[in-house]
């Protein structure tokens, strides 16, 4: 298995992040609870595979060897894939899907905050770009998080139990890593160390107005997405996304 | 997407003659092409026959995400994934405008969706097919969306101003799917191997007669046709835009290297348009019934989204009302 440089290694996370992210996103193509959220899910799915696409041709032009976006996206296995394993969470209902995407804005929120200040120009120019659209989802999860936190008796239950199904992947969005520390040592990108308490603070700060107990910090876990050691249902998922590409290696679409 | 069989009420038409003071005002006004708006008089067979064809439109885009919803987690490609996602947003909003206008008129979405979902509210047959391959994507987009234009130019100019500017910004984003779809498929026909080839000839195979069923049945089987069109609701007959749209997409298909799945087609110049096999008027009838292939499922997707979304619904309507409340107090 290809292991890239640390530089190449966070973009993928980036991108693979987003990516997986949008893919669930789709699954609720006429599914969702209302008109308006299904042009929502498909607003923001949008972003996020743009984004995806600018991290993907940055590490691809790293990688330099032919390889492109959309390989990067459709030809690599699940151990190559470096999405947090809180986006490849099944969507569940929407408690489910509307906490996995706050704890996934919030996250995206503060750290692209800091990476529009990277010192290396194209993080900067993807991360300020991306971060006028993950303002807008911020915004959005918030919201839905504080009405169905503090909406009926059924909704705040079913908030309660999606906080309980996703929060143990949340510490990877807390944990401190030597890639990035590397990365920020190097210059190429902002010190990541107040990530984690900026996370809690959006966190803390809309589970209060959302009547909702923030749980105690996770621990760490054997799985991490960091060295590709995923949950079962991200194989699942790329059969899924990548069939096309897989079963017919030779077509341009 | 529009509609494709809609019930006016009419038994027999009235001459201006033979109507009141109001309604020859009102018949004055739409043969003088002035739009009639949501605080005109108009007659309650005007109004119902307009709520029928509106809810059903709007039904059409919903369900219509469904068989692209089929196919956006296995886009082949970042552009392809973006191109389709960005189309069934747009649907979904032309969903919203549709509503938005047939609320215009007095009636109310959740009934209207009620209606569907209980089957007394038709959506338009094509819905009703499944997508079984990538190319389905591209067609879907060239064949079916190029059929909804056809209809759907010529209601710009309706006789209702809500829907009629509705029809304006839906027009332009159709237009814009249909370019996309096409370019699906011309990719695959140019740059592509056997087996996509393969694929764009398949789908054209499925859904070339669906497509020609989206403009309703023969004018022979139209009863209610003529009112509408008195009324300027429908602007031209089914066959003629059937035939309209047959002459503009034929060109399309030479272009592609593909043929379609009709041994009677065959351009006459006597006519100045093609001429073109028997439609299978069973199978449409059967379909818009409820038997189609895929009726069930789509309407059990539907059913199922709202079902499910209940309680989210609930939840935001008492956070609202919880802040309202908080608001008055402070």
């Amino acid at each position: 298995m290809t292991k890239y440089d640390e530089l190449t290694e966070f973009l993928l996370r980036l991108g693979d992040s987003s990516l997986i992210h949008a893919q669930r996103l789709c699954e609720w193509t006429g599914r969702a609870p209302a008109l308006e959220e299904e042009m929502g899910m498909m607003n923001v799915g949008l972003d996020l595979v743009g984004q995806a696409r600018n991290w993907y041709e940055y590490a691809a032009e790293r990688i330099n060897d032919g390889t492109d976006a959309d390989a990067l996206a459709f030809r690599r296995d699940e151990r190559a894939f470096r999405n947090l394993l809180l986006v490849e969470q099944p969507n569940g209902d929407f408690a489910v899907t509307m906490t996995k995407q706050f704890f996934f804005d919030a996250w995206q929120f503060h750290l692209l905050t800091l990476l529009k200040d990277a010192k290396d120009e194209r993080i900067a120019a993807i991360a300020a770009k991306s971060l006028k659209e993950v303002t807008y989802h911020l915004r959005r999860s918030s919201q839905w998080v504080e009405r169905l936190g503090d909406g009926t008796e059924e909704s705040h239950q079913r908030m309660e139990k999606a906080i309980d199904v996703l929060w143990r992947f949340t510490f990877e969005l807390v944990e401190k890593s030597d890639t990035e520390l590397a990365l920020s040592e190097s210059g190429s990108i902002p010190a990541l160390t107040e990530l984690p308490e900026q996370w809690r603070a959006t966190v803390n700060e809309v589970f209060a107005k959302a009547t909702l107990t923030v749980p105690d910090a996770p621990s760490t876990f054997y799985l991490s997405a960091r060295t590709g050691m995923h949950s079962e249902h991200l194989g699942i998922l790329l059969a899924e996304m990548q069939f096309l590409q897989r079963a017919y290696p030779d077509a341009s679409w | 997407m529009y509609a494709q069989q809609v019930e006016t009420g009419t038994k027999a038409m009235k001459s201006l003659a033979e109507m009141g003071p109001e309604e020859r005002a009102f018949q004055e006004k739409i043969d003088a092409e002035i739009k009639i708006e949501p605080k005109n008089w108009m007659p309650d067979n005007y109004r119902k026959t307009l709520i029928r064809q509106i809810s059903q439109h709007a039904h059409s885009e919903i369900v219509g995400m469904l068989p692209e919803g089929n196919w956006v987690t296995r886009a082949p490609t970042l552009k392809r994934k973006l191109q389709l996602m960005a189309k069934i947003q747009d649907e979904a909003g032309h969903g919203l405008y549709l509503y938005s206008a047939m609320e215009t008129l007095g009636a109310d979405r959740d009934e209207e969706i009620e209606k569907l979902h209980s089957g007394r509210a038709k959506y338009s047959s094509i819905f009703n097919y499944p997508t079984l391959n990538w190319a389905d994507m591209g067609a879907v987009g060239w064949l079916v969306d190029g059929a909804a234009i056809v209809n759907q130019v010529p209601l710009q100019r309706t006789s209702y101003g809500p829907y009629s500017r509705a029809m304006i910004r839906v027009c332009k984003e159709e237009s814009f799917h249909q370019r996309q779809g096409y370019e699906i498929l011309l990719h695959m026909m140019r740059h592509g191997t056997q087996a996509q080839k393969d694929m764009v000839q398949d789908a054209i195979n499925r859904l070339w007669w669906p497509s020609l069923m989206m403009f309703g049945p023969s004018d022979a089987e139209s009863p209610n046709s003529a009112q509408s069109m008195a009324w300027k609701i429908k602007r031209h007959t089914n066959d003629e835009l059937r035939q309209r749209f047959i002459d503009q997409t034929i060109p399309q298909l030479e272009l592609l290297g593909c043929t379609v799945p009709d041994p009677d087609l065959k351009w006459n110049e006597e006519r100045g348009h093609y001429d073109f096999g028997e439609i299978q008027w069973e199978e449409f009838y059967e379909v818009l019934k409820g038997n189609g292939p895929c009726n069930r499922e789509r309407l059990e997707t539907r059913r199922n989204a709202i079902q499910d979304g209940a309680w989210v619904r609930e939840a935001a309507v008492a956070h609202a009302n919880k802040k309202q409340k908080q608001q008055a107090a402070a």
